[in-house]
């Protein structure tokens, strides 16, 4: 199973890039889990300054924007 | 049914049915609140959105797409000269936080991970302040006296307040742990490229929205000649998009040619040809894919993300301030003038300290300030609620709480109150 991260303080952004990695994630049949980090002090402790952020068993793949779901699938399929 | 998850729900709901029951609806002054409401809504839908915030919105979008957040991250680093540091702590939110909701963390990354307390608290105090969507709708609705006020108040006194607070905790920098490098992508753009593409954006902006002078001068004949000079930006602007980014040269082709039409066709209403051309130049920009369809889709989530709080914060600026020049908002004009009018002292620290309690949504603040100033406000105490406003609110200040503990966010929110009231008034003095 993989370990979907977003990071983010919860606003719309990072809803944005939480639902297009739902979307990736299932396009690609991905056995996951998707789990929300929305305190400061654990998103800064994954080393990520600019929100909203992903982090793939606990790398962190994308920060400082919302990717597309296509992005999203290309870091994903790694993994699959 | 679970009562307990909707409890909140039922709660609301009996709310709303009190409310309602008892609507005031037959009261003047509620009828005429409601009305001056619906009437602002509608002068900011008539002068503000097509020529300001549309092109704005665009303006905001090519920041985000275009410009490299990593090189600017990188000044705020660990490693970073403190001199430097601070410098591009207190201008950078204008390129990095265009929306409010990316402050915090990057506050809490220069805090902990970056060039530490000193930095962070100038971005934390400039950044909400100087995003391009502030300081155009600042200028555009409250004068362009208090729009450039804003902006340069906001970066020097950013500067003072991170001072301030390295010097108060000099004595206990904390443990900065080390920064994940950040993989920085090359350039593809050089510098004088993007400055002009960005003047150009600018350019045409100002142009559009450029107020009628009154004396007769220079800019009394730039007035006159907005609209073909603006059409002159924007062709230089096609030219530097199909050179750049690759946009294909025959579609914006037919979108100049289909703009200069409408114009010809509607020579008196501007909004037209300016408001179809950014329509069309949105469907040329999807249609080209890659980093152009980017910039529309960045430009999109700001206006999807801000249009709907500025109309939230008309509405209400409508309904409790009333109309410019009339006195038809449910708060009487003579609470406004006692509290917060003229330039005194007291009037500068009680905005300060309104301001830095109250939660502003993104651009809020603009309308809700033109109503307060229109019902007696001073020009100063307008400007300390300007500076203390975005930078601190009660629920934010929570989330700080949570990053840098008690005594500093307590050091934080005085320094914010102090120095923005500070401001004001000697802003006030001078006016």
């Amino acid at each position: 199973m993989v370990k979907l991260e977003v990071l983010g303080p919860g606003c719309k952004n990072c809803e944005r890039l939480a639902d297009n990695v739902r979307e990736a994630a299932a396009d690609l049949d991905l056995d996951y889990e998707l789990v929300k980090i929305e305190d400061l002090n654990e998103i800064t402790s994954y080393g990520v300054m600019n929100t909203p952020g992903l982090a793939v068993n606990g790398d962190v793949k994308i920060q400082g924007e919302v990717a597309s779901v296509a992005d999203i699938q290309a870091i994903l399929e790694d993994y699959n | 049914m679970k009562l307990k998850n909707e409890g909140k729900t039922i709660a609301l709901f009996v709310l709303v049915f009190f409310g309602l029951y008892y609507l005031p609806v037959h009261f003047e002054a509620f009828q005429a609140a409601v009305l001056s409401a619906l009437e602002l809504a509608r002068w900011y839908a008539r002068e503000h959105v097509v020529l300001c915030l549309l092109p704005t919105f665009f303006i905001a979008g090519a920041m985000a797409v275009f410009l490299s957040q990593d090189a600017i991250i990188k000044y705020l680093g660990a490693e970073a000269k403190k001199v430097v540091s601070y410098g591009v702590a207190s201008v950078s939110g204008s390129v990095l936080a265009v929306c409010s909701c990316t402050i915090l963390p990057l506050f809490a990354g220069i805090y902990k991970m970056g060039a530490g307390l000193g930095p962070a608290t100038a971005f934390l105090y400039s950044g909400p302040a100087i995003n391009v969507l502030a300081i155009v709708l600042t200028a555009r609705v409250l004068g362009l006296q208090l729009g450039l006020a804003r902006a340069i108040g906001a970066v020097l006194l950013g500067i003072v307040v991170g001072l301030s607070m390295h010097f108060i905790f000099r004595g206990e920098e904390n443990e900065t742990t080390d920064t994940p490098a950040m993989d920085s992508d090359e350039l593809e753009r050089s510098l004088p490229e993007t400055v002009i593409y960005f003047a150009l954006m600018v350019g045409i902006l100002v142009l559009a929205t450029l107020a009628e002078p009154a004396q007769p001068g220079f800019w009394a004949a730039v007035h006159a000649y907005r609209w073909p000079l603006a059409a002159g930006l924007g062709l230089g602007l096609a030219g530097l998009l199909v050179k750049l980014f690759n946009f294909s040269g025959w579609k914006l082709f037919l979108l100049a040619a289909g703009i200069g039409l409408l114009s010809y066709f509607f020579p008196d209403v501007p909004e037209v040809p300016f408001g179809l051309g950014l329509v069309g130049f949105s469907l040329v920009c999807i249609s080209e894919g890659g980093e152009a369809e980017q910039w529309f889709e960045e430009s999109w989530s700001f206006a999807r993300q801000i249009l709907p709080l500025l109309l939230a914060g008309v509405l209400v600026a409508g309904f409790f301030f009333g109309l410019p020049g009339r006195e038809d908002g449910i708060v009487p004009a003579t609470w406004v003038q006692t509290l917060v009018g003229g330039n005194s002292w007291p009037a500068n620290v009680f905005s300060a300290l309104a301001g830095a309690f109250m939660y502003f949504a993104t651009l809020t603040e603009v309308p809700i300030l033109e109503g307060l100033l229109d019902a007696g406000m001073g020009e100063g105490p307008a400007l300390s609620l300007l500076l203390a406003g975005p930078a601190v609110s009660l629920p934010n200040l929570l989330v700080i709480h949570s990053v840098i503990g008690t005594r500093k966010t307590v050091a934080y929110f005085c320094l914010v109150v102090i120095i923005s009231s500070f401001a004001g008034y000697f802003y006030g003095l001078i006016i």
